[in-house]
């Protein structure tokens, strides 16, 4: 072509390429020129949008006392240049009596509104802002701020930020947010391509201790690097892998639990009156949706008659609902089950019978459409925990399980009704013999059960729909639980519980939740059939009765 | 054993007033005081439906003391065998005008018909089919937990979670029953329209010789050398066996039974209401089942046909006339039967039925016994 060389190539290729980087050169030196020796409120002052994100970004470096005015004020459009172009750039801004100078935060004299020209927002410009709010809080007396400041410098790893992360490091005394502007630092460093091997090495290893999904997303992005620099990536992108894969565990681990807390509180009450009295309370599911309902009814109360309690609500229903339902039980022991004792089938149908009838009271009292049960703020939100988010209802409700079945235990071993209950579980007549009014324990046992179902409720009516048909969801779920633990051991209760919940929620993942339930329930079948006294069967004479 | 004379009044009352039905609702004018309406017909059928499913609980459960809580789900399988030939029958008239598959698959975007639904298209393959799949079922299920012992409250809550695993498996699209809304739109039967009055007359009819042909099924067996055997496990499990027979293989076998007998009740009710989805696996239904024989009288099989029309018809009006009582009086009727009604409604009729105290007697018997061995 230009010296009609046949020999390569590689000379036109070269001219051509001399000539795109001469023109590159050119437009890129064309804002650079227009930029010299303008201050940032020049820039923002301009209606080319790269100028004013340029400005914007400067002026929040700068450290000028204005800049969070002036960024604010553009951010919420009070800015306002002079609609005609003039040397002195002039900016103000509209406050609610007049305008101020930009520049200086003084009062001016009146202005025509036809001589102004609103700093307008675009996209470009508007990240800009964030950015440079997220700068400016950088330097925040708030040391949240300045954290929150730096995970945002963080995850834009914009390498404009680096000479701000400097600055800010050399004022920073707080070790935690120092950290994070180190990641910031080292982040913005790979991410803009400069920088000598070891310094990206180091930057690659102070990210990499953070090892969260933003990191491993930022150094997967990460192209072109030295083979030294390549390598360490692919090391600390592994290393990160492992880590989020532990969390994960962890993370299902803890679902699993929480899961299995719900059913440990279903199945607790149960343990009592099928796995000590060997009833099959079929309505055991409908004391559970009572006591979400109690729950309902004490909150509407103190709503209506005691608003500054609105707090401690739910307290006050754990008791309610356990009183509500153990009273109901206890009427329902003496009314109904104490004819069929030693007729499991027929209990069973009587029961189940007694459950439609609960069920369709609640739904003529109530209505049938779900009730609205709040949280109390102290119910909500989440916290963290290493690369774990815990929703802190479901901490309290492990929390709430854990204390029911240890008050359980504690109560049937060293209470006084406890004792009775025992005695009269070993042995009926001998214990009648002692002078045990074994009637009356029969039916405080069915109470305590259903009492405790009750409490169950209160907790579910935080995290299910409080509707007439809440207990019907648990109730195949808590026969379950009671028999693949032993009937009458509350220890094989507690691990049955948790190991549904753990199995159920490690299945899902790969199977959808649906098959995950029924693999269990087949599980559950074929495990029955296998051991039918459950995973801790009694020993001795108990075993027999 | 009851005499003959309750089988021929069954059957009488069964096949008799089936036909009185049938021929005054097609013989007598429309308007006239006679006349039985279509819809009166079609429930009928419905209910004899849910008395052969009542026959094979009460098989079970009256003669073996197996008290099934997940019957439904053989019974629902059988209807899902017949509701798939139904399918099948649509052909081309579905919305989709797909000649083979049905419009519920390409709404799921399914293009190929999968293996399982293969041979549905002949009525015969259906119908082995609706006998079958639940007697399978049965078989295996049976077979692990006879085997192993489990019995009682623990084989109730099992056949419980049965169903309830059964339910949430339709449930699933991907299984490719129809998931949620099952299946309907049936068009014809053996090219007879399901909408012609002449068509439910004739369901009808099947359904109430199937049931009288069940009846007497069940009544053979429960008459015969085996039926004692029967109900010698019922009531002392652990002396049959040391006597040297083998309880589980005869309550695998008649569990069987009663599941194929099961499934064909729900064969015959699909098309007679013209729908079958997952709720009929809900463990409710299942229940339902147990206290219509519960209330007609438990170990009487003439008790589980009563029970299971009389309940129904009770719901059928109730739920029409006072919808809020019908939970109140039907749990209440859970309760009273239970309670007072030990026999059922039979049992009123105070034909002195074997082992009513018997029963109790025996199971303490039992008990002593277990005891002693123990």
């Amino acid at each position: 072509m230009f010296g009609g060389s046949t020999g390569g190539r590689s000379r036109p290729h070269l001219i051509r390429g001399l000539v795109v980087a001469a023109l590159l050169a050119l437009v890129l030196a064309l804002p650079a020129a227009a930029r010299v020796g303008n201050d940032p409120f020049t820039d923002i002052a301009a209606t080319n949008f790269d100028l004013v994100a340029h400005g914007v970004q400067q002026l929040a470096v700068s450290g000028s006392p204005r800049a969070a005015a002036v960024i604010s004020a553009l951010r919420d459009g009070h800015l306002f240049a002079s609609r005609w172009p003039r040397p002195d750039a002039p900016l103000y801004i509209r406050t609610t009596d007049g305008f101020v100078d930009a520049r200086t935060g003084l009062k001016v004299a009146a202005l025509a509104p036809v001589n102004l020209r609103l700093v307008i927002v675009a996209d470009s410009v508007r990240a800009a802002i964030d950015t440079a709010e997220a700068a400016l809080d950088l330097f925040s007396k708030d040391t949240a701020a300045r954290q929150s400041a730096a995970n945002a410098l963080f995850q834009s790893a914009d390498a404009g930020a680096l000479p701000l992360i400097e600055r800010a490091l050399t004022t920073e005394h707080d070790a935690a947010v120092r950290r994070v502007l180190r990641e910031a630092q080292a982040a913005a460093l790979l991410k803009s391509g400069t920088g000598s091997s070891s310094a990206r090495l180091a930057a690659v290893r102070n990210v990499a201790a953070r090892a969260d999904l933003s990191v491993r997303s930022l150094l997967s992005s990460l192209q072109g690097q030295p083979p030294a620099v390549a390598a360490a990536i692919g090391v600390a992108i592994q290393h990160i892998d492992r880590r989020l894969q532990l969390w994960g565990l962890a993370e299902d681990v803890y679902y699993g639990l929480s899961l299995g807390a719900v059913l440990l509180l279903a199945a607790t009450g149960l343990a009592i009156t099928f796995g000590v009295m060997g009833v099959i309370n079929m309505a055991h599911g409908e004391m559970v949706m009572i006591g979400a309902y109690t729950t309902f009814v004490v909150q509407q109360l103190i709503v209506s008659f005691a608003p500054a309690l609105d707090d401690v609500g739910l307290l006050l229903a754990v008791p309610t609902a356990f009183l509500v339902a153990g009273g109901l039980g206890v009427v329902i022991e003496r009314t109904l089950i104490r004819f069929l004792y030693g007729r499991p089938l027929e209990t069973l149908l009587a029961t189940w019978g007694l459950s439609l009838i609960l069920q369709q009271a609640v739904r003529s009292i109530f209505g049938p459409t779900n009730q609205d049960v709040s949280s109390p703020a102290w119910m909500s939100g989440s916290v963290a925990l290493g690369g774990l988010t815990l929703t802190v209802n479901r901490l309290w409700i492990i929390l709430f399980a854990a204390l029911v079945l240890g008050a359980l235990m504690a109560t049937l071993r060293w209470g006084g009704l406890g004792r009775s209950i025992r005695a009269v579980t070993q042995n009926r007549r001998m214990a009648a013999v002692m002078g045990i009014r074994t009637p009356l324990i029969d039916a405080l046992t069915f109470g305590l059960g259903s009492g405790i179902a009750g409490m169950a409720g209160v907790a579910l009516s935080q995290i299910d729909n409080v509707s007439p048909n809440l207990g019907q969801n648990y109730i195949i779920d808590s026969f379950l639980v009671v028999v693949l633990g032993g009937v009458g051991n509350l220890w094989g209760t507690l691990f049955a519980a948790m190991a549904l919940g753990v199995v159920d929620k490690f299945v899902e993942p790969f199977e959808g939740a649906v098959l995950a339930k029924i693999l269990v329930l087949v599980f559950l079948i074929l495990f029955i059939q296998r051991r039918p006294q459950g995973l801790f069967p009694l020993k001795g004479r108990a075993a027999e009765a | 054993m009851p005499n003959d004379r309750t089988t021929i009044a069954t059957l009488g009352c069964v096949l008799g007033g089936a036909a009185l039905l049938a021929g005054l609702n097609l013989v007598a004018p429309a308007g006239s005081a006679a006349h039985v309406p279509d819809f009166a017909i079609s429930l009928i059928g419905k209910y004899l439906c849910y008395a052969i499913l009542a026959l094979a609980v009460d098989l079970v459960w009256g003669y073996v003391g197996i008290l099934t809580l997940g019957h439904a789900a053989f019974f629902a399988l059988g209807g899902y065998a017949m509701g798939m030939y139904l399918m099948r029958e649509i052909g081309a008239r579905g919305v989709y005008a797909n000649p083979t598959l049905p419009d519920f698959m390409i709404f799921i975007g399914w293009n190929k018909l999968p293996w399982y639904w293969y041979g549905f298209d002949h009525f015969w393959f259906a119908l082995v089919m609706a006998l079958m799949v639940p007697g399978v079922l049965a078989w295996v299920f049976g077979w692990f937990a006879f085997r192993s012992r489990v019995s009682g409250v623990y084989f109730s809550i099992i056949t419980q979670a049965l169903t309830y695993a059964l339910l949430l498996a339709f449930f699933r699209n991907d299984m490719g029953f129809g998931g949620n809304n099952g299946m309907t739109d049936f068009k014809d039967i053996l090219s007879f329209p399901l909408d012609r009055e002449s068509t439910s007359v004739g369901l009808m009819l099947i359904t109430a010789v199937v049931l009288s042909a069940a009846f007497l099924l069940a009544r053979a067996i429960t008459g015969s050398r085996l039926g004692k055997v029967l109900v010698a496990v019922r009531d002392a499990e652990a002396r049959t066996r040391f006597l040297g027979y083998r309880p589980e293989s005869y309550k695998l076998a008649v569990w069987v039974v009663s599941a194929v007998i099961a499934g064909v009740g729900g064969a015959l009710y699909v098309p007679q209401v013209g729908i079958i989805n997952p709720s009929e696996f809900s463990p409710g239904n299942s229940i339902e089942a147990v206290i219509w024989v519960a209330v007609g009288g438990r170990g009487t099989l003439a008790g589980a046909i009563l029970g299971a029309v009389a309940v129904n018809l009770g719901k059928t009006w109730l739920t029409n006339a006072l919808p809020e009582i019908w939970l109140f009086a039907f749990g209440g009727l859970f309760v009273l039967v239970t309670l007072f009604l030990p026999r059922g409604i039979i049992g009123l009729f105070s034909v002195r039925l074997p082992s009513a105290t018997a029963d109790r007697k025996s199971a303490a018997a039992e008990a002593a016994v277990r005891e002693v061995a123990g």
